[in-house]
């Protein structure tokens, strides 16, 4: 055989191998996260605007729940504010506002202003809980099972296409197993 | 309305490409000469209308017109003027523009400086080109315009990613973009010598100074990158072996084997099928990077917005490029072995040598790089390939590359015996166990493998600085050739690079500390005091910015301010770290996260890198290197005569 054609092989099964990989990186079209089907980090929060108040990663157990990280300082919030509200209405999950980096008065009022779609707002003030989840911009959303386990994330702004196809069908089959 | 000029530009540049790709290749054919002459003419104003493209896309991001998506997507009103021009190529769209842009200069460059080549040859080679841009162009237009109109138009933009917004990224990616591209030049000369059935060893001596440029300026695009990263990312490392790193990585690889496979080739025929190959492989490795970096098939830190369409374009273009010319490859390629043949002590042999490592060096990079896809494409999980495999391999190959370096700059073609060899080096291999050994016992913490490095760094450069020497006293005279030079500051910097890599990877230290103000650590000879933070406002962040006053002894030596950024614009923080830079030391303090609510308490790394600027020394001395060997006279004369070629094959392996 002709030793000249071997690098032709060679590369005919390296197209192999990509077209495969674009198979796989067609499905998952966000990053994966190396959170997925890991516990939820530990959190302790005060809760916004309820002196004294707190509710910690334990509390949460039991019942699927979002997690929503957001702030009063970013314009993807506030671009994602009706598709989270509109998911509000449907009470179909629970909704955790996790607001991070941000000053808790600027907070309360954009909440005034444009409406409130959570269950409870949480104040990472510092930003560590939003490092323990792998969170480096806003805004970012997590799905929780009732064991405490990240099933989903997305990361940027949240659309309904996502609710419908993403996060509501893992929702009701959480509700279904358990 | 400016910006739609700016596509209907594209559109034309890429009709100017088909005729480039097309026109003169039929009048290789036919013998047409004006077909032929048209190239020229087609590259040139190829060149004009992608310059005029790239303008108008700049001028949107200076004047910020947010009715751009891509400019929307990637300014902001306050971004600071020189990075409106820099964000023009931060994301996608953009830095396909600019990777277009580049080859079109290089095609206007090679039609411009190769007026000496034989017409028929010359037509090959920008035709080939002209192809190569046409795909470039047509993956743009159809997948990645990045004059696309955002309707209603955005009042404010996104902003610059925060990571992006800094000296490094304003100058990495067109350097890098000058070696990736470049290799295309090379290969379009392969090519062409494959289609003409004349792989005389001409076409390589044609094509070493375009492969020598693209390769000192991949050299240099990669070492900034990896100095952007130490800076930049605040944490101290300057590699991580990244998809994207490495995409970088395997043509400089490649590249490095083919400049030296190509010396064999001019010099003594030998080689020429291992040469067209390696050419035809360093632009199909440059190509495989853009893939692997823009589809999302490999997850990577450098996360571009990637897109499966975009990968499917890719792919295929990929396929038809690499997979039309090795098919030409496997038709076209001489089939008996030709040159002369060489002896095992031989200059051949140690250029085999370096060619044999420098491949298995690719072949492992693009395995570790895609065996995590591979196991992913198994259904086995995610996994990553990190330092561990790469850094263990890259050591063990290192060593016969290293040992060998000296043998091949003293040897003489053909044959050569080894007591002649050991004799002329016996001095600079006692003189480099000397400074490996002194250099251990001074600091007994760096270890055997790190000594061993310092050793063979050392023995690199005194052994072609032995070689000068001797070259000098023989020739009785001070004027060192071009080509030796050229050779000896690029041999030198990997010395120098050797010595930089293993005193910094076992002589650095860092620690991770809570400091309050007030507070005092002492590392290695200096003592780190902690002022306290204070409250910096920049144009489009506000930062916490620390102080540390550092002694050595009593004596103040300097102030660091590390800063710890908030964009506002789009939430992210930053952490600017404060380097103190020095030729034998860095001193590094980033800040991290405030550790209570009033902001006297900060976790605080503080960083000691002995001797880590010698990695992009030794990286700024392989691209002199490069450079000053394409400069190099004797690739502009017409017609070299034979014993011209006759004495300088001693001196030349670049």
């Amino acid at each position: 055989m002709n030793s000249r054609i071997f690098p032709l092989l060679g590369f005919m099964l390296l197209v192999v191998l990509l077209v495969v990989g674009l198979k796989i990186a067609d499905k998952k079209t966000n990053l994966p996260s190396p959170l997925i089907n890991k516990p939820v980090p530990e959190f302790d929060l005060p809760v916004l605007a309820q002196a004294g108040q707190t509710m910690s990663r334990e509390s949460l157990l039991g019942k699927p729940y979002l997690v929503n990280f957001w702030g009063s300082w970013c314009v993807t919030c506030r671009a994602e504010h009706p598709v989270v509200t509109q998911l509000a209405r449907l009470n179909a999950v629970y909704i955790v506002g996790m607001n991070f980096r941000d000053e808790s008065e600027d907070a309360v009022a954009w909440l005034n202003r444009w409406g409130d779609p959570y269950d409870v707002s949480l104040v990472d003030y510092d930003g560590r809980t939003s490092i323990d989840f792998g969170v480096y911009a806003a805004p970012e959303t997590f799905l929780v099972d009732p064991s405490g386990t990240i099933v989903f994330k997305h990361l940027g702004q949240l659309t309904w296409e996502i609710v419908e196809n993403e996060i509501l069908p893992r929702v009701a089959s959480m509700e279904s197993g358990s | 309305m400016t910006v739609e000029l700016g596509q209907i530009s594209l559109l034309a540049a890429l009709l100017t490409a088909f005729v480039l790709g097309l026109v003169p290749m039929i009048g290789t054919y036919t013998g047409n000469r004006r077909f032929m002459a048209v190239s020229t003419t087609a590259a040139l104003i190829q060149c004009l209308l992608i310059i005029i493209s790239f303008g108008i896309l700049t001028s949107a991001f200076v004047i910020q017109d947010f009715s751009v998506e891509y400019v929307a997507r990637n300014s902001n009103s306050l971004l600071p003027m020189h990075y409106r021009y820099s964000a023009v190529w931060s994301a996608h769209e953009g830095s396909l523009l600019l990777w277009e842009l580049i080859l079109a200069v290089w095609i206007a460059a090679v039609a411009l400086f190769s007026k000496r080549l034989p017409e028929v040859f010359r037509a090959r080679v920008l035709a080939v080109l002209g192809w190569i841009s046409v795909g470039f162009l047509l993956f743009i237009l159809l997948t990645s315009n990045p004059f696309g109109r955002l309707i209603p138009s955005a009042v404010e933009g996104l902003d610059l990613n925060p990571l992006l917004q800094d000296f490094g990224l304003i100058i990495h990616p067109p350097l890098l973009y000058m070696g990736y591209v470049g290799f295309s030049v090379a290969f379009a000369f392969a090519v062409a010598a494959l289609l003409g059935g004349e792989v005389s060893r001409d076409w390589v001596r044609w094509s070493r100074p375009w492969t020598l440029v693209a390769w000192a300026f991949l050299t240099i695009g990669i070492a900034l990158g990896s100095w952007w990263a130490y800076y930049e990312l605040g944490w101290g490392g300057y590699w991580f072996w990244d998809p994207v790193e490495n995409a970088s990585f395997m043509p400089w690889l490649v590249g490095t084997a083919l400049i030296h496979s190509q010396a064999v080739t001019e010099k003594r025929g030998a080689f020429g099928n291992w040469t067209l190959l390696l050419a035809l492989s360093a632009f199909s490795l440059s190509l495989l990077g853009t893939f692997l970096v823009r589809s999302g098939v490999l997850t990577s830190v450098h996360a571009f917005a990637s897109d499966p369409t975009r990968g499917v374009f890719i792919l295929v273009y990929l396929a038809v490029v690499v997979g039309g010319s090795l098919t030409l490859y496997a038709a076209r390629a001489p089939k008996m072995i030709q040159g002369g043949g060489f002896a095992g002590t031989s200059r051949e042999s140690f250029l085999l040598l370096n060619n044999l490592v420098f491949a298995v060096m690719a072949a492992m990079v693009l395995t570790g790089t895609l065996y995590p896809l591979l196991i992913d494409a198994l259904g086995a999980g995610k996994i990553s390939v990190g330092p561990p495999y790469f850094g263990l391999l890259f050591t063990w190959l290192l060593v016969p590359l290293v040992l060998a370096v000296p043998f091949g700059i003293y040897s003489r073609w053909q044959q050569d015996s080894g007591s002649r060899l050991a004799g002329m080096l016996r001095w600079p291999f006692l003189l480099s166990l000397l400074v490996g050994g002194g250099v251990w016992f001074m600091q007994p913490e760096l270890g055997f493998v790190s000594a061993a490095g310092v050793t063979g760094g050392a023995w690199v450069i005194l052994g072609s600085l032995f070689y000068v020497a001797q070259l000098l006293k023989r020739k009785n005279s001070l004027r060192i050739p071009a080509s030796v030079l050229a050779m000896t500051l690029a041999h030198a910097g990997l010395g120098v690079f050797l010595i930089g890599l293993s005193m910094v990877s076992t002589l650095s230290s860092e620690k991770h500390l809570r400091m309050e103000a007030g507070d005092k650590y002492q590392m290695a000879d200096y003592t780190f005091e902690f002022l306290g933070t204070s409250i910096v406002q920049g144009p489009n962040y506000s930062a916490d910015q620390g102080e540390f006053i550092i002694y050595k002894g009593d004596r103040e030596i300097t102030r660091l301010y590390p800063q710890k950024r908030q964009y506002a614009q789009r939430g992210n923080t930053m952490t600017e770290a404060a380097i103190d830079p020095g030729f034998t030391r860095d001193l590094y303090v980033s800040l991290g996260e405030p550790l209570d609510q009033n902001g006297r308490a900060w976790a605080v790394r503080v960083y000691h890198k002995p001797f880590i600027r010698w990695i992009w020394l030794g990286a700024i001395m392989i691209m002199s290197g490069g450079f000053l060997a394409a400069a190099n006279k004797r690739y502009r004369r017409k017609m070299p005569a034979k014993d011209a070629v006759q004495t300088e094959t001693k001196e030349v392996t670049v």
